[in-house]
């Protein structure tokens, strides 16, 4: 592998490792050329796997005829070990879908929470379940073979893309450390990079890094990779601190590396409890569905945000019921089974709810719907969640969601409310319900296929979720989620509705529309959407407008829904990118019904969070309304508002157990049954 | 150099005609595009190549759907990659086969398998003469 190819200044992809090195030194490293700008995309460092021979001769030849440094390999373990040698040796991955040795998608999973490197898929197969599949697995593009060079030669977009989200998320993450703990040191090294990358991107350095790191006056902090070294040290800290207790500070103690901050240590967290989730996505199937849905949107929103881990919480509230266990076991199974690969963790039998609540304590996320559930939410109707979102509670919530979802997150979320919604109700109701909702408002299709195709969202949908899918190709992702929903006797979430699609009235149909996904994704189709939501929250930017749209309507019926979805929204917002936080908080007026969670997110906006929070809290948990809107109140800027939201969900759902941290407290998570 | 440009006269009607005759398509024309004088032997090489992995691709697949039992997902993932491959090359009808192929792996349809391995065997025999013939050597 060409670790020179990068020019230093634009091109420099890699950053150095958050220990790292300087940004002089890991240009060195990288071969430092002289950092001749001008020539990127000319040098860039691509790495090839594909277990064919030929279309490997063919994509080298095609790439080094773009300039670019080629390295290829046919097997999925040799191009990890690669990257791990290399930690900043390349710049953007090519990897084929079907390999015999590793799934493709399983090797962008791994990619991503080591070394966040833009991935790009590509296969003879131009299904749109696949496709939709490396969408919600964070893949940057999808290409369909035969390659065209044409189609190679832009690819070092998604590495300038890249580099510009991670600065934009340093930069708000920055500053609203800066607020609140100053005590993350800066890298130097990152700063040096960053300010490469910042002059030439953006000029935010200034004030976000200045203040907050030693050096970082104007340096961003550049993207921290996690180095095997450093995941381990990461892994050994969380274990350390047990999963239910890692909060990214604390692991950030422990880790005790320096210029690693606590933003990159969360978003690393979530990752990995998405990852967990897949991996034990199977054992605990039902788990998801259950507590999930406090409040079928919110939860379900909740659950895409937050990323697997939410999930997780969710699940393990259990109490939210609303979701239908299928759902919550999806979403679980899918975030931890995440290296088993989708397909594994939609099957995830319908965990327990119960149980997958427990361990999750989605407490980060979903703490308003758990605590909603419990506390608010007959159980009676948790449980009816689950199976089938409770009818009462779809309708009102998705109709709140449209109307409020106008943001593209809203609209996110309102696919997940709605297939929460669509959850909690019968089965069949709720996909009447999700379908009218949808088309109330789940105008945003792209949304709601990435919700579906995360899959989290589908499983939302208490049992169906298959038929969903097929509406669209996120719906495939649902699909699969909702398939495996053991419970299958939930409804079937007509996910084709939460995206937006014209009422599917029965998932069976959907069912058959998907006959690929059915086949492909035999889980039960619960976990994808949570994934789905982290990755994509992870990942994009997901703009979200006004996350707190949703939770307006979530409020009545859903109550745990509500926070749950809350959270996601916010979530979304968070990971989308931190810019997004001022449109967040605008969700909060009113119509957040977040309980609790939502608190935090409008906070910012100040004023609403104050008013909703006691609106919500009429539902869910009045107690911790206040208590946590204050708790935010101090929070960070729009990064940490979905800390924050988080934060207060927990709090939520500990009916008040402050989470002190800022950051985000995955405390939900109790994976006792993951493996780490 | 009237004998370069009758060979290359020569080169282009063949290649038209297998074009024409749809054992190419466009993205044959890519490799040859991808040719220079730094690799001047580069669409034979990844055309001998191409012949080398179909061989086993279609030994594999003949030996899977010999079996009592037959695992159609393991023929999928040959017929799958054969697609794949056949189409980056540009081998035009081997790819359409491969697709009528995946769809009776799909339905689990074994007689439609044997059939298309055949085609798939044929077609493939048919393009490695035509381009055998086209570069004038033995691939």
């Amino acid at each position: 592998m060409n670790l020179g190819g990068g020019q230093v200044v634009n091109k420099q992809p890699m950053m150095p490792s958050s220990s790292g090195g300087s940004w002089k030194s890991s240009a060195a490293a990288a071969g430092g050329d002289s950092g001749v700008s001008d020539q990127f995309p000319a040098g860039l460092r691509v790495l090839v796997v594909d277990d064919d021979s030929t279309c490997l001769m063919i994509l080298e030849k095609m790439l080094r005829h773009c300039k670019y440094e080629v390295t290829k390999c046919n097997r999925a373990e040799v191009a990890l070990s690669y990257l791990r040698e290399n930690k900043n040796g390349f710049d953007v991955v090519i990897s084929d879908v079907h390999m015999p040795d590793m799934d493709g998608f399983k090797l962008l999973e791994h990619i991503g929470l080591e070394m966040d490197l833009p991935v790009i898929m590509m296969s003879a197969d131009d299904s749109k379940s696949v496709v939709m599949k490396g969408v919600t697995h964070g893949a940057c593009d999808y290409l369909i073979k035969p390659v065209r060079i044409e189609a190679l030669r832009n690819i070092w977009q998604h590495v300038v893309r890249k580099r510009k989200h991670e600065w934009k998320d340093f930069d708000q993450s920055a500053s609203a450390d800066e607020q609140k703990q100053p005590e993350e040191p800066d890298y130097s090294s990152s700063a040096n990079e960053g300010h490469n990358w910042k002059n030439t991107k953006r000029r935010k350095d200034e004030d976000d890094e200045a203040d907050e790191r030693d050096e970082s006056s104007s340096l961003k902090k550049p993207r921290v990779v996690w180095s095997v070294e450093l995941h381990q040290q990461f892994v050994a800290a969380v274990n350390q601190l047990g999963i239910d207790k890692a909060v990214p500070k604390k692991i950030l103690e422990l880790m005790n590396v320096p210029g690693l901050t606590r933003e990159n240590v969360a978003s690393h967290l979530q990752k990995y409890r998405l990852y967990l989730r897949r991996l034990s996505g199977s054992q605990h199937p039902g788990g998801m569905n259950t507590g999930f849905m406090g409040g079928p949107d919110p939860g379900f929103g909740s659950m895409s945000s937050l990323n697997g881990l939410d999930l997780q919480a969710l699940a393990a509230s259990g109490q939210l019921g609303q979701l239908p266990p299928q759902s919550l076991a999806t979403l679980q199974a899918a975030a931890l089974g995440r290296s088993t690969n989708l397909k594994s963790t939609i099957s995830v039998p319908v965990i327990d709810q119960r149980n997958i609540f427990s361990f999750e304590n989605p407490k980060s996320r979903y703490p308003e719907v758990q605590s909603q559930h419990l506390t608010n939410n007959n159980s009676s109707k948790q449980i009816n969640l689950l199976p089938g979102i409770p009818t009462n509670m779809e309708p009102k919530q998705f109709v709140s969601m449209h109307q409020s979802g106008q943001h593209s997150l809203g609209n996110m979320n309102n696919l997940v409310l709605m297939q929460m919604g669509g959850q909690s109700q019968s089965q069949s109701q709720s996909q009447a319900q999700l379908n009218t909702n949808v088309h109330n408002g789940l105008r945003q299709p792209v949304m709601s296929n990435e919700m579906l195709t995360r899959g989290g969202v589908v499983d939302m949908a208490p049992t169906v979720y298959n038929p969903v899918v097929s509406v669209s190709q996120a719906s495939s992702l649902v699909n699969f989620s909702m398939g495996h929903k053991t419970d299958s006797s939930r409804s079937s979430y007509s996910l084709r509705g939460n995206l937006g699609i014209p009422n599917l009235p029965n998932t069976s149909s959907a069912l058959q529309g998907d006959r690929n996904l059915d086949t492909k994704v035999s889980r039960k189709g619960t976990v994808p959407s949570y994934d789905i939501f982290n990755d994509l929250n992870q990942n994009r930017d997901w703009g979200l407008p006004d996350v707190g749209l949703t939770f307006d309507q979530n409020q009545h019926t859903i109550q745990t829904g509500l926070d749950a979805s809350n959270p996601l929204l916010l979530q979304h917002n968070r990971s989308s990118g931190r810019d997004m936080g001022g449109q967040n908080r605008n969700i909060t007026s009113g119509k957040v019904m977040l309980s609790q969670g939502f608190e935090t997110r409008t906070h910012h906006n100040g004023s609403n969070v104050g008013q909703h929070r006691t609106t919500y809290v009429k539902t869910e948990n009045d107690n911790d309304g206040s208590c946590h809107s204050t708790l935010y109140s101090e929070q960070y800027g729009q990064d940490d508002l979905l800390a924050a939201v988080l934060k207060h969900q927990q709090h939520q759902q500990q009916e008040g157990v402050g989470q002190p941290e800022n950051e985000f407290v995955f405390d939900g998570y109790a994976l006792d049954d993951l493996p780490v | 150099m009237d004998v370069v440009s009758q060979l290359q006269r020569q080169f282009v009607e063949h290649a038209t005609s297998l074009y024409r005759e749809g054992y190419l398509d466009d993205q044959f024309t890519q490799l040859l595009k991808l040719q220079d004088e730094s690799n001047p032997d580069f669409v034979v090489e990844v055309v001998s190549l191409f012949f080398e992995d179909t061989e086993k691709l279609l030994n594999n697949l003949t030996t899977a759907l010999q079996q009592e039992s037959i695992d159609y997902k393991q023929v999928d993932a040959h017929v799958h990659q054969f697609k794949g491959s056949s189409s980056s090359i540009g081998a035009q009808r081997v790819k359409n086969v491969c697709v009528v192929f995946r769809n009776y792996c799909d339905e689990k349809n074994l007689d439609g398998c044997l059939v298309c391995l055949e085609q798939a065997k044929n077609e493939y025999l048919l393009v490695r003469n035509k381009l055998e013939a086209l570069f004038n050597v033995s691939l």
